[in-house]
């Protein structure tokens, strides 16, 4: 776990979460002990998505404050993406984190961003999120870089993204981002 | 843009219908994990069990320890796989598993291999794996490899080994502190990211080294700092050299404040955030430092992404609290925010306008915010009803407005703490703006004509029972209070009972009136409710129309002059062993406790080598005081009056520390000494305090009483005990001499030797001052309290403190000087004020209450000139505080 050290410290992240349209967990992961229990996980999860829920997160990452924590959050479809950092924490480093994150998914998933198709590939997203943040600490935050990570584990043979290069993933995945967002 | 469709589970197709873990059993999982043991390994069935067994511990799912041990056991047998997604999986298997230390040895061989593997991915992910399972003893085994790791050409690598250093330093520093020369020189590292891990654990190492620290940022402070995360460290760091080094005072200029405002201009939006929060966050910010930072926070405010503006909104809004007129230039960019879809900046965009705004724009905002209050949730509300509330206070005059949206929002929608706040503002802007009274007591009236909250509602009838008889027309209020004695529940029933009691005594004509209604309550159902109109009937008189009897209002109005939390305790300790005697409230201390300080959360879970902490004081007065009355020679002195805080009586580490807490009673003082023999090969007996009170005239001696034997660190008392004039605050000072007779102790066996030798030890002197004689005893509302007590025995006068640190220095030497309870807070001084008032309180010895007015006003040549004014009960007290100021 992390350990929370004075302000001057390295920017921390506390959990990161993926939820899906009912608020159930997809995956999340949890860095500090704000929340010693598993249902005090939940809980946080609940109200955090009761919350966010009415609002639109699904153009430009929006942002919050929950018990003195700030909270940057993006909707795709049916998957809720969620980073969670303290209350003195800069804003927009959670929401390059997120970002990192976000990006990282969709490329992963080849652009199907939702909940089965992150079900199905469920060990890719925790590897993700175990190549963005560990123990609480950034460890790196372009999407591109952290699905290239994630990738390159999977030589077998029936596993995703084999047949192409990391590189030729990446065109591929930013023509489709472009091609989403001048829809 | 709309939600999506949420299918419901039963409209979906077969196929949508399909989730891979649809039906997921932990005890099928862990059966199914016996493939692991397979001779012939299926890598990919492998891999979809650990995700399986990794899903159900997302879940929340937990394994038992026999469980745990089991899968941990069977995971490592994949090590033999050569499968690089698999073995990616073993790793967040283990890391979720966190074995115990006898397991992790079982995996640390297969560790180790990866770490020297030529794959990378391995590399970099054991590296990870194993410092998160590590414990002490096996790190100095792949310390030399982890110190390779962080120099990796790789960046991967290199950043798994900084990152894992940055976790190891928190439970085995010293090794980590080692690594210093190769963390410095991945400092320097190409790679982004590298740079960012090797300057975070750097900073950690070296933190408690200012002077490093500081080097640190002068040298990368002119270097190339390449990532934008790596940059916002660099720009706290340089914050934190900042705060510890001060400005300039020859130029005026503040080291480092360039570089500060040169990453305004970065190309990163983090990076120019970061750099314009710090500059606001600067100690004692000027405007022209302060300029850069809010233009581009200004930028931030038309940004279309919310989180810029959220972020940008809300560091102004913690500038407005300071600098309120550095902020004023983003007002229409904050106006145009009031309408935003995020709430949270909306409302954090209404609170700095209402910071900042000037008394003609009061109106217009006002008139947003009453469109905005109904679609945001109750904990905004909460933010700008006290955002409103201090706007009232800063511009009276438009109190009309203010007071309507309040009174307006509180007729709304709301929860228990909203309602709260908004009828703590109105009690508040009643109290301080006198116009506000008459409109704002009828707005409470109207309010409980309708609450559902039996606290607010008994909250407003009492403030209603003090105030609305000081009001031109009170008879109006008569009916809202008797209309909860007919609708309401029983408690508030009872307390609009007391309120209507305070009417009738306050309000010669209106008591026949009260009388018939106190009469109608005396067939109430509840028991409270009908005590009190008996009570109230018998005390007001016979219920005609003559004055009431002024201890009558006394005991209708006069607050208890005990603090709650004391006669909590006392009440609890009276009920514990019953008795016949009825209760005496005179026994309760009067003494304000002053509160431990709130531990402040430690950072990380270090283990103390020392043992437990020492433990938090307790509240000693009691225990002094149980202490003292256990004492035969002392229970003849009566009540306790007060107990002073221990003054240390010789220097730290020496050979017999003491100390001595004063006891002050009525005729008596009573010196308690608190001794500590810290010498283990000594035993001492017989242990008395001669005091020389040459320099305290009016006190003499009456008793010792010795301590026996004082053994090795274990603290034990003497006390000597002086006689002095009643009632009278003699001071003197008293020097000491502890003279005891040693013995030899055998340090093996513990055993002392039969002959000792008398001998002394020269302690310091202390005094008793006037300040002994005085309680701390804090009043809830000042002013009030100032008025009651009346200009008569006012005294004032001038004094010049002569060249002082700063005013928070004097104020804090005078309050302890005096003695005293500071009172509404007003012993913390804002920075950079150059005049202040502090208002303290107190109880002199004879009863007596003491109110202190302090007026403190600080020149260029930091000479300090105090205007003390003081009010009590008896005007020779008053004098006495005087004295005690001028010869302190």
């Amino acid at each position: 776990m992390a350990t929370f050290l004075s302000q001057e410290a390295c920017p921390t992240i506390k959990n990161i979460l993926l939820l899906d349209s009912e608020g159930k967990r997809v995956a999340v992961k949890y860095y500090s002990d704000d929340w010693p229990t598993n249902s005090a996980k939940l809980a946080f999860e609940k109200s955090i998505f009761t919350k966010t829920q009415k609002t639109n997160a699904r153009t430009e990452a929006e942002i919050t404050m929950l018990e003195n924590n700030i909270i940057v959050y993006k909707f795709v479809q049916d998957l809720y993406f969620f980073v969670t950092g303290g209350d003195d924490e800069n804003e927009l480093i959670l929401a390059t984190v997120l970002q990192g994150f976000f990006d990282a998914v969709t490329l992963l998933l080849r652009n199907n961003v939702e909940q089965r198709e992150a079900l199905e590939n469920l060990d890719l997203i925790l590897l993700c999120l175990d190549e963005i943040v560990d123990g609480g600490i950034v460890l790196e935050t372009d999407g591109s870089i952290i699905a290239g990570k994630v990738a390159t584990h999977n030589m077998d043979d029936g596993a995703p993204l084999s047949e192409q290069t990391i590189s030729q993933a990446l065109a591929t995945a930013r023509e489709h981002l472009t091609r989403s967002l001048l829809r | 843009m709309a939600q999506p469709l949420v299918k419901k589970d039963d409209d979906r197709d077969e196929e949508a219908d399909y989730s891979p873990f649809l039906g997921i059993e932990k005890g099928a999982v862990l059966q199914e994990a016996r493939v692991f043991n397979d001779p012939q390994l299926d890598a990919r069935r492998c891999s979809q069990v650990i995700t399986k067994l990794l899903y159900l511990l997302n879940q929340g799912e937990t394994f038992t320890k026999f469980e745990a041990t089991e899968v941990f056991f069977a995971v490592t047998k994949l090590f033999q796989s050569r499968d690089i997604g698999l073995r990616r999986m073993v790793y967040l298997m283990i890391k979720e598993l966190s074995p115990c230390a006898d397991e992790v040895i079982i995996v640390t061989s297969s560790l180790m291999k990866d770490m020297n593997s030529r794959t990378d991915m391995y590399r970099a992910n054991a590296i990870r794996v194993l410092c998160r399972i590590t414990d002490g003893t096996l790190l100095t085994q792949i310390e030399r490899y982890l110190k390779q790791a962080i120099v990796d050409k790789n960046p991967v690598v290199a950043s798994a080994a900084l990152v894992s250093g940055i976790h190891l330093l928190q439970t085995t520093p010293e090794i980590v502190k080692r690594w210093s020369n190769e963390v410095q020189e991945a400092v320097q590292s190409r790679a982004a990211l590298v740079q960012f891990h090797a300057l975070a654990l750097l900073h950690q190492i070296r933190q408690n080294d200012r002077l490093a620290v500081s080097k640190l940022v002068t040298s990368l402070t002119k270097g190339s700092v390449r990532s934008p995360l790596a940059q916002c460290l660099l720009i706290r760091y340089t914050s934190q050299v900042i705060r510890e080094s001060g400005v300039n005072t020859q130029t005026g200029d503040r080291p480092f404040y360039d570089y500060l405002e040169g990453c305004l201009r970065h190309k990163a939006e983090m990076v120019i955030f970061e750099a314009a929060r710090a500059i606001t966050e600067l100690s004692n910010v000027t405007t022209r430092e302060l300029t850069p930072a809010i233009t581009v926070l200004q930028l931030f405010l038309s940004s279309s992404k919310p989180v810029l503006r959220f972020a940008a909104v809300r560091t102004l809004n913690k500038v407005a609290m300071t600098h309120p007129m550095a902020v004023t230039n983003c007002n229409i960019d904050m106006e145009s925010l009031i309408s935003d879809q995020n709430r949270s900046i909306a409302t954090l965009a209404i609170t700095t306008l209402l910071k900042t705004g000037n008394e003609s724009s009061v109106d217009r905002l006002m008139k947003q915010i009453t469109s905005f209050m109904s679609d945001i949730a109750d904990e905004f509300k909460i933010v700008v009803v006290e955002a409103i509330r201090s706007l009232c206070l800063k511009f009276p005059l438009k109190y009309r407005s203010l007071m309507n949206f309040l009174s307006s929002i509180l007729r709304e929608e709301g929860g228990f703490e909203f309602k709260k706040a908004i009828v703590d503002s109105i009690v508040i802007l009643i109290r301080d703006i006198p116009d506000a009274k008459e409109s704002g007591l009828l707005h409470l009236c109207e309010f409980i004509e309708d609450c559902e909250f039996t606290y607010l509602s008994t909250q407003i009838l009492h403030f209603l029972g003090n105030e609305g008889p000081k009001t031109s027309d009170p008879s109006k209020y008569i009916r809202y209070i008797y209309n909860r004695v007919i609708l309401e529940n029983a408690t508030v029933r009872a307390s609009a009972v007391s309120t209507l009691a305070k009417f009738g005594a306050m309000i010669d004509s209106l008591k026949p009136r009260i009388f018939v209604l106190l009469r109608r309550c005396l067939f109430d159902t509840d028991d409270e409710v009908r005590d009190r109109a008996t009570l109230y009937l018998n005390t007001l008189g016979d219920g005609s129309v003559s004055e009431t009897d002024k201890d009558v209002k006394e005991f209708l109005f006069g607050s208890l002059d005990v603090p709650l939390t004391n006669m909590e305790t006392s009440l609890k300790n009276y009920i514990q062993d019953p008795t016949e005697e009825p209760f005496d409230i005179n026994s309760v201390p009067k003494e304000v406790k002053s509160q431990p300080l709130a531990e402040k959360k430690a950072p990380g879970k270090k283990p103390t080598g020392l043992g437990a902490p020492p433990s938090a004081p307790t509240s000693t007065d009691d225990a002094y005081e149980r202490l003292l009355s256990s004492i035969p020679e002392f229970a003849s002195f009566g009540k306790l009056f007060k107990s002073s805080a221990p003054v240390e009586l010789t220097e730290s580490e020496t050979e017999y520390a003491v100390n001595v807490v004063k006891h002050i009673f009525d005729r008596h003082v009573v010196f308690q000494y608190n001794c500590t023999n810290t010498i283990p090969e000594q035993l001492l007996e017989n242990v008395t305090v001669i005091v020389d009170a040459s320099e305290a005239e009016e006190f003499s001696e009456v008793g010792t009483k010795p301590l026996r034997s004082l053994p090795y660190d274990t603290p034990a008392q003497t006390f000597v005990a002086f006689e002095k004039p009643e009632g009278v605050p003699a001071v003197g000072k008293f020097s000491n001499m502890l003279r005891f007779t040693v013995k030899e102790v055998d340090p093996s066996t513990g055993e002392a030797e039969d002959d000792g030798v008398e001998d002394e030890y020269q302690l310091e002197d202390f005094e008793v001052a006037a300040a002994d004689y005085i309680l701390k005893v804090g009043v809830s509302n000042f002013k009030n309290a100032w008025e009651s007590m009346g200009a008569d025995s006012e005294r004032i006068d001038e004094y010049g403190l002569g060249p002082r640190e700063s005013l928070t220095e004097a104020v804090n030497a005078v309050i302890n000087l005096l003695g005293m309870q500071p009172c509404e807070g007003t012993e913390v001084v804002p920075s950079n004020s150059r005049s202040h008032t502090c208002l303290l309180s107190g109880v002199y010895i004879g009863n007596m209450k003491v109110l202190v007015r302090l007026s403190f006003g600080i020149d260029g040549t930091k000479e300090v000139a105090m205007k003390l004014a003081v009010r009590s009960e008896d005007e020779n007290v008053s004098d006495a505080i005087h004295e005690i100021v001028a010869s302190g």
